[in-house]
């Protein structure tokens, strides 16, 4: 099935905030779509939403063809991973405990994680430069170190739709480009697909085919990104001017 | 809080070291006392061919004890273990939502009205606990949703209530009934009779855990984290309460509300070998029963004939300990 996830003329509120009215898009494979919108206009919210976290107040969301509510927690794991803005361990773990995590879908109560599990584990971090640091403190990692950790555990988890709450917060620009790479390959050759939440368009125009504005009171735009990523559009999301210059390689979008 | 050091040996290891150290603290344990015994006499008693006292002290003395003293640490570095895990808090102990403070006012509360019957005495403090407990959590439930913080919050001001009360009761008792509450407040093995259910409830209990031992690794990375990878974090929260409570509610039956074993076990097991719950709790389970079992040997020998509650030892032995092992993993 092309279509991974599809929303009918969903509504989703949070306390006095109007995230989006009649939203209707599909994500299908192997598509990659950007979530951009300006502080508090509800992005996580709708993030959440979509991977059967929170209530919604009216449409419906499919997942697989099947209504989001109709599935049991432990399968939606099994098609979607998350990744989260902030890490909130109160215990410390490794760093390959934390990847392994990713595998707890796929585990029966009584299994243990056997030697291909730390393997897939072992190669997430690999593909997010982590490798080498197994036996490390969680916690004594730097933030984008911990970032690229959550992301690892997401490919741990090798979903068919990846979510992903800013994926490149805390990193500088060479792990931004390294992550989304990665996130993009996976997505491109085998057939997977993504969205994520991202506060740069450059970033946005450059690995995702598709994008999802969010104004901030329930209006919203989707589709691809040469025709709906652009200067005005930009500018009603963040109510602040942006140009698009052309650049060296492709055009970039630069506050005016 | 969370420690920045790799845990010091790996889980298998770990368990296999604690499963070693049980044995040798319960044969301490049966050796140790006012008649003395040795290791051949421990032997003898156990097939029967030891003679008459030697074999009624061991058999009916201090088997019984021994055991007692190793199913309630194990039932409290457990129940602690949990809730830890439930209240996603390193400082959370089996008392922290206000179960011993109603087994305590339960008990208090009969041996005021005059009571003396061990049986009636373990039943009021049992039925206590069990109204703290429903209390507890039908109060964190009012609005709907139980958050961590909120059944937290919830238990520490119902424990503060039962706080009161003891208080209330303690200054209301006559004289001669103040040493037997203070001494069962402090936890007390001297009543702790029919080993055999303590030591089923605990195997019960670890039993009923280990099972869902994973998801709980996956539920302290955060609630929303745990949903998003499957596990159904409500009646997860609901089943550890549960326990967790249960377990508590007997130990404190049994033998008072022994402070100590139920936060500091934890915390050696997962210094010693990491957080991973598969092993973290059953390594709580013989880590907290070799550790009272040693402090009760302790109490009732340091001033023989006179006993001490086991609870100031627990205190005595726990506190170091755990400073120690703090300055260690914090570096």
């Amino acid at each position: 099935m092309n279509t991974v996830l599809e929303t009918t003329a969903l509504d989703v509120q949070i306390v006095g905030l109007t995230v989006c009215r009649n939203l209707t898009f599909s994500i299908r494979r192997p598509q990659c779509w950007a979530i951009l919108g300006k502080n508090g206009a509800g992005k996580t919210t709708l993030l959440h939403t979509l991977a059967g976290l929170r209530p919604y107040d009216h449409g419906s969301i499919r997942l697989l063809g099947k209504d989001i509510d109709q599935w049991p927690r432990r399968d939606i794991a099994r098609h979607i991973g998350v990744t989260f803005q902030d890490c909130d361990d109160r215990f410390p773990s490794t760093v390959l405990e934390s990847a392994l995590v990713g595998r707890h879908p796929f585990l029966k109560p009584w299994q243990w994680e056997n030697d291909d599990d730390r393997s897939i584990a072992r190669a997430a971090l690999r593909a997010v430069g982590l490798a080498g640091l197994d036996h490390r403190i969680v916690s004594t990692l730097s933030g984008g170190e911990r970032r690229r950790l959550a992301i690892a555990t997401a490919l741990t988890q090798d979903p068919d739709l990846y979510l992903l709450d800013e994926p490149t917060n805390h990193l500088d620009v060479h792990h931004q480009i390294a992550v989304l790479d990665t996130i993009t390959r996976r997505v491109r050759e085998q057939g997977k697909s993504a969205m994520m939440i991202l506060h740069d368009a450059n970033l946005a125009s450059r690995y995702c085919d598709h994008v999802l504005l969010l104004y901030g009171d329930g209006r919203h735009e989707c589709g691809p990104v040469s025709t709906t990523l652009t200067e005005a559009n930009l500018a009603s999301v963040y109510g602040h001017p942006i140009h698009r210059i052309r650049g060296p390689a492709a055009d970039v979008f630069v506050p005016g | 809080m969370a420690d920045h050091h790799a845990p010091l040996m790996r889980g298998p290891i770990l368990l296999t070291g604690l499963a070693a150290l049980a044995p040798v603290c319960l044969v301490f344990a049966v050796t140790t006392g006012s008649v003395a015994t040795s290791w051949h006499d421990v032997w003898q008693a156990m097939t029967g061919s030891a003679t008459e006292p030697v074999q009624r002290v061991i058999t009916e003395l201090r088997w019984p004890r021994a055991i007692s003293a190793f199913a309630t640490g194990g039932m409290l570095a457990l129940a602690g273990a949990l809730m830890q895990v439930l209240l996603r808090n390193p400082l959370a102990d089996p008392y922290v939502l206000g179960i011993s403070g109603g087994a305590a006012v339960g008990t208090l509360g009969a041996m005021l009205a005059g009571i003396t019957a061990t049986l009636v005495l373990t039943g009021s403090a049992f039925l206590g606990a069990l109204v703290s407990m429903f209390l507890v959590f039908s109060l964190a439930r009012g609005g709907g949703g139980w958050t961590p913080t909120r059944l937290l919050l919830t238990g520490v001001i119902v424990a503060a209530g039962w706080g009161a009360l003891i208080s209330f009761l303690l200054a209301v008792s006559p004289e001669q009934q103040l040493r037997g509450m203070l001494f069962w407040l402090m936890g007390d093995l001297t009543y702790a009779e029919n080993p055999a259910i303590a030591l089923m409830v605990l195997v019960a209990g670890l039993v009923i855990c280990l099972p869902f031992a994973r998801q709980m690794n996956v539920l302290s990375h955060g609630d929303l984290r745990a949903s998003a990878l499957g596990v159904n974090t409500q009646p997860l929260r609901l089943q550890i309460y549960v326990v967790a409570s249960l377990l508590t509610a007997a130990a404190v039956t049994l033998a008072g509300s022994i402070g100590f074993v139920g936060l500091i076990v934890p915390h050696l097991v997962r210094l010693l070998g990491g957080n991973d719950q598969r092993f973290l709790l059953p390594g709580a389970v013989l880590l907290g029963g070799s550790l009272l079992v040693i402090a009760d040997t302790l109490a009732r020998t340091i001033l023989a004939p006179d006993q001490l509650p086991v609870g100031v030892i627990t205190a005595f032995l726990g506190v170091p300990v755990f400073l120690a092992l703090l300055q260690r993993g914090y570096r």
